[in-house]
């Protein structure tokens, strides 16, 4: 008998821990060698694009949540700055260095689970432990915050939902003290350990023009090298106000996207760190009647803010006609906000440019001519959320 | 790092003239392709044919003065509902320069069943983007690699993001056999 084919098509997913979500993988094999694979993706798609041109403006902030469940104050953060854009706002100091604190804070929070679950699929345990204990500290504020530990829906056009609850500065000073020193021990447990770096040096490397032809963005994209960080190239919300660096890689392998998530877990604490030091007394929401509800105890004494209150939760406020794309630096890359009013009370279209389903797309040139037991360190290091990617 | 931030100051103060740049050499190679530019909250965007596209994208990339090497996202709008709705669809591609650090918006229109020339041979990464744009709009895109469904079932009928398509219904898929 003879053999007429050399390869093996191999299933991965869409149940399969490693896969981080609902993705499913076609791999052709040969031998151990991936010949060719194809992501198969959409088991998560629940239609957000969609819902969100029935909902008005601000009913849609909690569905955005729901994309990149894992940074879900960044997903806040495209949408709002977006309409603001279209309607020509900009919210009042206090609640721009909120956002910052917290979308940073959201990064950390990212971050931790990326690289907890990473080292988990690649068989390092105890990091995932320690990763979450610090993730927790960071719930607790989106706890403190807002009253929801995971879909905190903070941010609000105009300004926030409400300003920062008593002793929340101390509660951030706190886990910015332990912080630095928590980082250190992951990093005693992984930079230079010797079976890490073998799973994950010279793993899953990409050029750096096919990084940028295939539109990476993100740590992976500075990974290779290329400098481009949207809260630098277009600070939004004051990020021309403080001081960071971009970490940048070289080799664009598993491990300098490793080095360029940790080392940006340090420039997100030192953009914290200066955040609250920034946090001064004045307004969260911008001064407009039409945009921001009045304060609920001004409802019985003030007709005109009956009015308002009844008018912005009945109808909602109309944003001018015209369309705007904004990008902002999400833990996961460029997530870029396109939105397209008809000057009415709710979007005609929104679109979100899901950093982690462009990334994924170039998954097939890191992994194809690689073992078969690499594509789960490449998978961990491009850190993906299917919620982002099926939307 | 004192460098890159010097930069986007300068880009900031110069963001006129770096618009008028970008639209002065598009004018000067492509004229009469542009159907329309328009300029809101200081974003271009520029109308063209679907039959320009191709060779305005490779122009926009390979010009060292425009190096849009970056394709940020490419996606759809049913213009159903719009006053001005003829035609329908409008597929829409917002493209970045790395090296420039800017931000152009390109916009073809086509009616129900006419395809949009596929841009990825210019931009790799246009790939998955026509496939949502196809899966969602329905608009197809002439000589794309790998043209199938995405996010839906590739046994879907319809298209969920044309304004005809409900926000609420059962699909037909989903219904039990009649016994």
């Amino acid at each position: 008998m003879t053999s007429t084919t050399r390869t093996m098509t191999l299933n991965m997913g869409p149940q399969h821990p490693s896969t981080h979500g609902v993705l499913r993988l076609v791999l052709e094999l040969d031998g151990e060698v991936v010949v060719r694979c194809t992501p198969h993706i959409g088991y998560l798609h629940t239609g957000i694009e969609k819902g969100l041109e029935s909902k008005r403006y601000q009913q849609g902030i909690p569905l955005t949540d729901r994309m990149d469940y894992l940074a879900p104050l960044s997903n806040n953060l495209a949408y709002v700055l977006a309409i603001e854009k279209a309607l020509g706002i900009v919210v009042p100091e206090r609640a721009q260095v909120i956002r910052v604190l917290l979308t940073e804070l959201t990064r950390i929070k990212s971050h931790l689970v990326w690289l907890g679950t990473h080292a988990l699929d690649i068989g390092a345990m105890s990091v995932f432990l320690y990763c979450f204990r610090e993730r927790e500290q960071i719930l607790d504020m989106y706890e403190a915050v807002s009253g929801q530990r995971l879909m905190s829906t903070y941010f609000r056009v105009g300004g926030l939902m409400a300003d920062l609850p008593p002793g929340f500065e101390d509660q951030v000073q706190a886990f910015l003290n332990v912080f630095p020193s928590r980082l250190g021990e992951y990093e005693d447990l992984l930079t230079r350990n010797p079976l890490w770096r073998q799973r994950t040096v010279g793993i899953g490397t990409i050029k750096r023009e096919d990084a940028i032809a295939l539109g990476l963005s993100g740590p992976g994209l500075r990974a290779c090298g290329v400098p481009y960080d949207v809260r630098k190239a277009h600070p939004y919300s004051g990020y021309q106000r403080y001081q960071f660096e971009i970490p940048l890689g070289k080799n664009g392998d598993v491990y300098d996207r490793y080095q360029v998530r940790m080392a940006e877990m340090r420039q997100s604490h030192r953009i914290a760190t200066q955040a609250l030091q920034k946090l001064s007394p004045g307004p969260i929401n911008v001064e407009d009647p039409k945009l921001v509800p009045p304060p609920k105890p001004l409802l019985k004494k003030s007709m005109e803010a009956l009015i308002h209150h009844f008018k912005l939760y009945s109808e909602g406020f109309h944003v001018p006609a015209g369309e705007v794309y904004q990008p902002i630096e999400a833990p996961k890359g460029e997530l870029g906000c396109y939105l397209v009013s008809d000057g009415g009370p709710r979007p005609y279209r929104v679109h979100f440019r899901p950093p982690s389903f462009v990334n994924l797309a170039s998954l097939p040139k890191m992994v194809e001519g690689r073992l078969v037991a690499d594509v789960v360190a490449v998978i961990g290091s491009l850190d993906i959320v299917l919620g982002e990617i099926d939307r | 790092m004192g460098e890159a931030a010097s930069r986007v100051t300068e880009g900031r103060e110069e963001g006129q003239a770096a618009e008028s740049l970008v639209l002065q050499r598009l004018r000067d190679q492509f004229g009469g392709a542009l159907l329309d530019v328009k300029v809101w909250r200081n974003e271009i965007t520029v109308i063209l044919r679907p039959a320009d596209l191709v060779r305005v994208c490779r122009f926009l990339r390979d010009d060292p003065d425009l190096a849009f090497d970056f394709l940020s996202d490419v996606t759809g709008v049913d213009r159903l509902k719009l006053p001005e709705h003829s035609p329908r669809f409008e597929v829409v591609y917002h493209v970045y320069s790395l090296q420039h650090r800017r931000r152009l918006r390109l916009k073809v229109r086509v009616d129900e069943g006419e395809a949009v020339p596929t841009v990825t041979d210019v931009w790799p990464t246009a790939n998955w983007h026509e496939r949502e744009v196809y899966d969602m709009f329905g608009v197809p895109f002439e000589a794309h690699p790998d043209l199938r469904r995405i996010l839906m079932p590739d046994d879907w009928e319809g298209h969920p993001l044309r304004k005809d398509y409900p926000v609420e219904a059962s699909p037909r898929w989903w219904e039990e056999e009649p016994a």
